[in-house]
């Protein structure tokens, strides 16, 4: 792309000719309509490429879990039997593992990372604010197997050892008061279990929710802010009133990116889940999520077996779900724009 | 330059005064030892070219000015007689309200909680009180008519001019004693602009108000007494009609007479 001092002259590119023709300027009037249609179509060719992906996976996907498909129906996901020995194939644990996970992790994070976005577009002095700002946008590139490590390696025994035997007490305790075994904190506790893996899926999505919720804080006008000072509100209460809520939809925007990330994830979870594939009794008990049992079974047989058929329409599943989500998220923003009559201006 | 100049000669009592105000970011000095007393129930207009600091004269008034990192100021402000920077600025900010330049209001809010969010803030939620506030502070800002049916819906769908009539009446719901405009008409259309001022006219029988404007023409009509900033400084400070009839100050002259600015 030639766009040098020669495109900076004083006459632009589609001007009318004004002058006697100069052929080398015919020549890059020409080019560039070239290069504009080159631009604008090569564009609408990518953009229609993605259309052609998505179309791809659901065809791919659905032609390759047609036998389970057709055999199980609707027992597919309803069953939570998953037994590929004698040919039972029911992904309820997996549904189960994957939604509830995702489900904690989102309750662990949000709180977590809406703080982390407010101190940091708020309340942090600058020098503070700009190095740990870019601290987290590079925790949320830090890949998931690395994250897996640590969770093996130091989430699992700090867990074990000294986060899950009090909670075990405590739900001991209440199960005991109200005559009613409560479903949470029971069991034996060997640190990989479900609770373990939300956690890890809450560290890992809190860099994505505070980072993007934190740049949606940032276009928040300071007038906003001002106006809420200016009628007496504490520095909390302008943030409350004003900020977050003129943010609100950037912020859900986050918490989507982040529960998307975490409904998708694989490696982490399978190194911390515990990989059992029935639906865990508790929180620490072991499950699967979709994504840990297509990494942890896919190769256990041959391509074109019921059993690869099996995990590829458990994909099928994940894909839906990932849809269903975001379906969810688009009509939640379009609900919180309307009423709210839009952004200002 | 000038010292208080008028609170001798006005019958009314000072409610704002300000004494040898000095206001920066970081090392930068805004405005330089400035005084000037603002009589109760009047409209005092504060002109000058851009950048003279009548922006930073007014943010210092209710303590908006150290909202911004890095800024501090010297001098006091003293509200019937109290220095407004002894103690918490939350509760100076509830006894002078301020408009701003761009129209304001919460986006995600209907015009009701638009006004009733500086009554919330202040703990008032008795939902009669609150609707007797709410009626009041529109009807005062001029908008009731013209919102009176659509109170529950989003304040972002009125026009400018009604979104700052809007950011009027969330500043009164509050019924301070003394309200800020910082060039409340630059961002409205002349008719909206004509609103507002008689606006401004009603105001003064129960408020102090002080408007930062950079049209002449706006502080000669709504202003009884105005103070003429330059670089800084408080240049000249008089009641309206002489400050542009006959200014004492060579300055104020070729300013009002346009030769700058």
């Amino acid at each position: 792309m030639s766009v040098g001092p020669s495109a900076a002259g004083p006459d632009p590119p589609d001007a009318p000719p004004s002058e006697p023709a100069n052929p080398f300027r015919l020549i890059f009037r020409h080019r560039v309509r070239i290069l504009d249609f080159l631009f604008r179509n090569s564009t609408l060719f990518f953009a229609v490429g993605i259309l052609a992906i998505l179309g791809t996976f659901v065809l791919v996907l659905v032609e390759g879990s047609k036998e389970p498909i057709l055999r199980y129906g609707l027992n597919f996901v309803a069953g939570s039997t998953w037994s590929p020995n004698q040919a039972i194939f029911g992904a309820l644990p997996f549904i189960f593992g994957t939604v509830m996970t995702s489900a904690l992790a989102l309750v662990f994070a949000v709180p977590l990372s809406l703080g982390i976005a407010i101190f940091l577009s708020e309340l942090a002095p600058k020098w503070i604010a700009e190095p740990l700002g870019y601290i987290v946008e590079l925790l949320a590139a830090v890949p998931s197997v690395v994250f897996g490590l640590w969770g093996l390696a130091v989430l699992v025994p700090f867990m074990r050892d000294t986060v899950d035997p009090p909670l075990r007490s405590v739900n001991a305790a209440a199960s005991h008061a109200i005559h009613y075994p409560i479903p949470l904190f029971a069991g034996s506790v060997i640190g990989q279990d479900v609770f373990t893996a939300s956690v890890i899926l809450a560290i890992m999505i809190i860099p994505t929710i505070s980072a993007i919720s934190r740049e949606a804080l940032r276009a928040v006008p300071a007038a906003q802010r001002e106006a809420a000072l200016s009628l007496g509100a504490t520095s909390w209460e302008a943030t409350r009133i004003s900020v977050l809520n003129y943010a609100r939809v950037g912020i859900v925007g986050a918490i989507i990116l982040g529960l998307g990330r975490a409904v998708g994830e694989t490696m982490a979870v399978t190194m911390t889940i515990g990989n059992s594939d029935s639906i865990p009794n508790s929180l620490f008990g072991q499950g699967q999520t979709i994504a840990s049992l297509i990494a942890n079974e896919f190769f256990n047989d041959t391509p074109g077996s019921l059993y690869v058929s099996a995990i590829i329409e458990a994909a099928l599943v994940l894909l839906i779900i990932t849809l269903v989500i975001n379906i969810g998220a688009r009509l939640l923003v379009w609900r919180l724009v309307k009423g709210a009559g839009g952004p200002v201006e | 330059m000038v010292e208080g100049a008028l609170s001798h000669e006005d019958p009314r009592p000072t409610k704002l005064r300000v004494d040898g105000l000095s206001a920066f970011y970081g090392p930068k000095k805004a405005i330089s030892n400035v005084s000037l007393d603002f009589p109760e129930r009047t409209v005092t207009a504060i002109i000058g070219p851009s950048g003279c600091g009548k922006s930073t004269l007014i943010r210092c008034l209710n303590r908006m000015h150290e909202v911004l990192p890095g800024t501090r100021i010297e001098g006091r402000v003293l509200l019937d007689g109290e220095d407004i920077y002894d103690g918490d600025p939350v509760s100076v900010r509830r006894r002078i309200g301020m408009v701003f330049q761009k129209p304001n209001p919460f986006p995600t809010m209907s015009v009701y909680d638009n006004v009733a969010a500086g009554l919330k803030l202040n703990g008032i939620r008795d939902r009669a009180r609150v609707d007797a506030a709410v009626i009041r502070s529109l009807k005062q800002a001029a908008l009731w008519d013209e919102v009176k049916d659509a109170i529950d819906g989003p304040g972002t769908r009125l026009s400018g001019g009604q979104q700052q009539r809007l950011c009027i009446a969330r500043a009164l719901a509050i019924e301070p004693e003394v309200l800020l405009m910082d060039e409340p008409c630059s961002a409205l259309d002349p008719i909206a602009t004509a609103k507002i001022e008689d606006l401004i006219f009603d105001l003064r029988k129960t408020y102090t108000l002080v408007i930062v404007t950079h049209n002449m023409q706006q502080a000669a009509r709504v202003a009884e007494f105005t103070a003429f900033m330059y670089l800084g400084e408080l240049v000249e400070f008089d009641r309206t009609q002489t400050l542009f009839e006959q200014p004492k100050q060579k300055l104020t002259e070729n300013y009002i007479t346009g030769r700058f600015g």
